[in-house]
């Protein structure tokens, strides 16, 4: 079988999909979820059917995770465990391919501050997913807190699924933000009028909008009773006197996302400042890699679509199809970046936030490592790369590995901050699922030709 | 003030062996600087399972070195503790003792010849039974034939015990550069005068090689080349569990793995608990260069051979792999001694995956032979003019 | 649909997830770390934390946000590190 595969199902992979198959090349979109959509386009799990219909040439393979990608001759190799999340009874697959989409998208990135550890304290994506996905509210009253435009949705969805939104707190000044660069908020197309109708429903539920403002604390015995709520300076540290104690059962905080990287780190795609470094075509520096979406930079839906469409179609054309170069999408991705770039210089991560912990504040969550353990490691052994910080502090060697505190322990430790991002086993896998024989690998067969292996961003880009 | 400015000597490589060199060099007075061209303790020191082990080894040089670096260590980390303090000179030093077991009738003779002569070499050893070992790891399968605890086998954490040992350097007025790459050496009247680092001359009067696995590569930098060939090991890490493998428990065929050179992937079962109650899954051996890519058949062998032992494993996750590579010699020994070609140059490496339990006997070894002391373990078969290694050298 | 928490059969609905069926029941907390035994549940809500872990049907460290409850489960609080049972 000779067909591409795409590992997510959000707006970047959905499109990489079904722009691909409109080329008439079969692909394989392997995603988590039990439905498509990612987080951005999350479904009601509840409700019956799928929103989204893709074309036949796609097969969608729900409740994958993909734990590993190995490098082969000519291509990777995908290894996926599908069935019920984190059960062993999972069944195994291994696809080899030679045009792999990646739009493995991100997660949030939260900020350490002291009681951040109590339940009742929730990324925003946390209560998003669990507002839009499963028709609850995290908490009664709610406070929503962090930077950046995504706080607006995600404070909307917890109103509209019954949660009174206490505030919603931006930690940056947003309208000054955005004058400083109109013409690449300009460029964002129709998110300005998105977020000024959010703005509007969040006025009409009478949720104040606080600037400049940030939780830097969190109070309660087995989970959260309130919070602190502090006006922050230029650089983020909190003014003195303007801490306000505001009760609340739920904290939901976001600064911002996180790439996804470790799939594209295992494919040794070439990392950028953080991101998957891609060419015109949504080409890594991996001949036969390709990727969309928040991994080769935070800009949203739209970006993550239009790369999406330049990306399928230019895995179309490494399988051999004929591919006109999308012209139209390459435009969109060009606009697009433009208004990322708008949005992260307008919402960026300020480095006061450090001054919010105190020496016993956990900074990894899983191993519970505090600041003074991280600082002991870096001081007192002189510390200087993440595999000895690791193995120094335990921070970062938890079931996560290191994706909650992996950034945040580089900025406290002084280190680059993506060196954590590698991770071989991309999910947790049972010993049982391993030591299983390895699945029949469905082999990827090769209609080479010298035109396929150059993609049309060295033509056109 | 730069701490680039001389030394005594200079020790490339802040792994686990350079770090044990710098600390046995400091102590006997010189100062001593340090340089890595990455991070301290970031490179194979930090992929090993800090290993003190006696058991894998059959009598020989290599058997006595170990011996010598088991009763060191204790001693090494008693004298940190009262240099440096408790947390510093705290590296989870674990006498665990070790557990090698058999699975077939067939390795019952060998392990048994081996354990005789373990014995006569001075290795406390008991011979057991399945009964007897599974009372000392309750987990362990009941399919084994036989069984034999060494008492005397250890663990540390290797990256904590580097950066103890590095701190100790410091202490003594040494200094520790990462980051910092050795562009050569500088020769004068055909000895050793200096290193070029960063396009200054820092002078110096000796110079140790303990780049590891790649001490190779530094010594042909060096002009004078010996021959250590990267080998690769993977390990998995599962999630944290409750206390399940008191010893490290390793299959008999894993000291036949070990002594092997064979080019291709060798894989034997080696399983034991880390402090913060993650189980270690190793072992594999492949010689593939520098190549850091996943291979998926690697972490499934290794799976198989845990769940083989410990069935209880099987549901349990498996969150990590790490991998790194091992400095390997065509004769299985390590290399310590000063280079007959280059006057102040010095060799420390080669000890494959026996580089955290072999580094304290190494250090002190190395700083005997520059002080002109007779070492406590004999030198001659580690030398770097060996026939066996010279044999390899490439002018 | 009914699954079991903490020993009492409850009303699940198709498609729920674990941290659904919990977060709706007014469940905050289903876990204790394994150091200072400190309560935890739901943090990121889609995988990447490993805080909310539960044990389902004797296996420990599920993700509940990420499992889809199945009729009958038996779904448990997970106090620090656990064996499969």
């Amino acid at each position: 079988m000779n067909r591409i595969v795409v590992v997510g199902a959000g707006p970047a992979g959905l499109a990489a999909a079904t722009a691909a198959a409109a080329l008439g090349v079969e692909v394989v979109l392997v995603d988590a979820a039990p439905k498509l959509g990612g987080q951005f386009f999350r479904q009601d799990a509840l409700a019956r059917g799928d929103r989204f219909t893709l074309p036949f040439q796609v097969e969608h393979v729900p409740n994958a995770t993909v734990w590993a990608v190995e490098p082969v001759a000519g291509g990777h190799r995908v290894h996926l465990r599908i069935g019920a999340a984190d059960d062993p009874s999972r069944t195994g697959r291994v696809l080899e391919t030679r045009a792999l989409v990646l739009a493995t998208g991100a997660f949030d990135r939260a900020l350490p501050f002291p009681g951040w550890d109590l339940p009742g304290v929730f990324t925003a994506g946390a209560a998003q997913a669990m507002a839009k996905g499963q028709g609850v509210a995290v908490g009664d009253r709610v406070l929503v807190g962090g930077t950046g435009p995504f706080l607006l949705p995600v404070a909307a969805s917890l109103a509209a699924a019954g949660a009174r939104v206490v505030a919603v707190a931006e930690a940056n000044a947003p309208v000054s933000a955005w004058l400083s660069d109109p013409a690449g908020a300009a460029a964002g197309g129709r998110r300005i009028p998105e977020l000024a109708r959010y703005a509007g429903l969040l006025a009409r539920h009478r949720v104040p909008y606080r600037r400049r403002t940030a939780v830097v604390e969190a109070h309660g015995s087995r989970q959260v009773e309130a919070v602190t709520l502090a006006r922050l300076d230029r650089e983020w540290a909190p003014v003195p006197g303007s801490e306000r104690r505001v009760e609340v059962d739920a904290v939901a905080v976001g600064f911002g996302f996180t790439p996804q990287l470790e799939l594209a780190v295992a494919a040794r795609c070439r990392i950028e400042g953080g991101f998957v470094a891609v060419d015109a075509a949504q080409g890594t520096s991996v001949p036969g890699v390709f990727a969309a979406g928040e991994l080769t930079g935070i800009g949203g839906a739209e970006l993550a679509a239009s790369e999406g469409a330049v990306a399928g179609a230019a895995a179309a054309k490494r399988l051999g199809a004929v591919v006109e170069p999308p012209l139209g999408a390459m435009a969109r991705v060009r606009a697009g970046r433009r208004f990322a770039a708008a949005l992260a210089a307008a919402f960026p991560v300020r480095s006061g936030w450090t001054g919010w912990l105190r020496e016993d504040t956990v900074v990894c969550r899983c191993e519970e490592v505090d600041l003074r353990r991280l600082r002991a490691a870096v001081e007192e052994r002189d510390v200087g790369g993440v595999r000895p910080l690791k193995l120094a502090s335990g921070a970062g060697l938890g079931l996560c590995q290191g994706r909650v505190c992996g950034r945040n322990a580089a900025v406290l430790a002084g280190l680059g901050d993506t060196a954590f991002a590698r991770r071989r086993i991309a999910s947790p896998v049972r010993l049982g699922e391993l030591a299983a024989a390895e699945p029949e690998v469905e082999s990827a067969d090769p209609p080479w030709s010298a035109a396929a292996e150059r993609g049309f961003g060295q033509d056109f880009g | 003030m730069s701490p680039i400015e001389s030394a005594d000597v200079v020790v490339v490589g802040a792994g686990i062996i350079g770090a044990a060199c710098a600390e046995a060099l400091s102590a006997s007075g010189r100062r001593v600087l340090v340089v890595d061209r990455g991070a301290p303790a970031g490179a194979t020191t930090a992929a090993g399972e800090g290993n003190v082990l006696l058991s894998d080894k059959a009598p020989g040089p290599e058997l006595d070195l170990a011996l010598a670096s088991r009763r060191r260590w204790p001693e090494l980390l008693e004298s940190l503790r009262g240099e440096l303090g408790e947390a510093l000179a705290d590296v989870e030093w674990e006498a665990k003792g070790g557990l090698v077991v058999a699975t077939d009738q067939d390795s019952i003779t060998p392990l048994r010849i081996i354990t005789e002569a373990q014995r006569e070499a001075g290795v406390e050893v008991r011979d057991l039974g399945q009964a007897a070992a599974r009372a000392l790891e309750p987990h362990l399968t009941t399919a084994i034939t036989a069984a034999a605890h060494y008492p005397g086998d250890a663990q540390v954490q290797p990256v904590l015990a580097a950066t103890a040992l590095l701190a100790a350097v410091r202490a003594r007025g040494g200094a520790v550069c990462g980051g910092t790459a050795v562009e050569g050496l500088i020769v004068k009247g055909g000895k050793v005068a200096g290193v070029r680092v960063g396009g200054e001359a820092v002078p110096c009067g000796a110079v140790v090689n303990a780049c590891g696995p790649w001490a190779g590569h530094f010594s042909i930098t060096a002009g004078a080349p010996i021959e250590v060939l990267p080998r690769r090991g993977m390990v998995l890490v599962t999630a944290p569990l409750p206390p399940l493998v008191a010893r490290k428990v390793y299959a008999a065929d894993y000291v036949a793995s070990v002594a092997s050179g064979d080019v291709d992937l060798q894989v034997s079962p080696v399983v034991e608990s880390t402090p913060t109650g993650t189980v270690l899954i190793g072992s594999s051996r492949q010689r593939t260069g520098f190549d850091e890519s996943l291979e998926v058949e690697v972490l499934r062998r290794l799976a198989r051979g845990a769940v083989r032992l410990f069935p209880v494993l099987e549901r349990v996750p498996v969150m990590r792999a790490y991998g790194g590579f091992r400095p390997y010699t065509p004769d299985h020994l390590p290399v310590i001694g000063r280079d007959p070609r280059i006057p102040g140059l010095w060799h420390a490496s080669g000890h494959e995956g026996a580089g955290v339990g072999l580094a304290p006997g190494t250090g002190r070894m190395l700083a005997d032979l520059m002080d002109g002391r007779r070492p406590e373990v004999d030198p001659v078969p580690f030398r770097v003019d060996r026939p066996a290694l010279m044999a390899q050298i490439k002018a | 649909m009914r699954v079991v928490w903490d020993g009492e059969e409850v009303e699940a609905r198709e498609g729920q997830t674990v941290a659904g069926v919990l977060t709706g029941l007014g469940v905050r907390s289903w876990r204790t770390t394994r150091g200072s035994g400190r309560p935890r549940g739901l943090f990121c809500g889609i995988g990447t934390c490993f805080d909310c872990l539960v044990k389902v049907n004797g296996v420990p460290d599920v993700r509940a946000c990420q499992r889809v409850v199945a009729d009958g489960d038996d779904i448990r609080p997970q106090s620090g590190a656990e064996l499969p049972s």
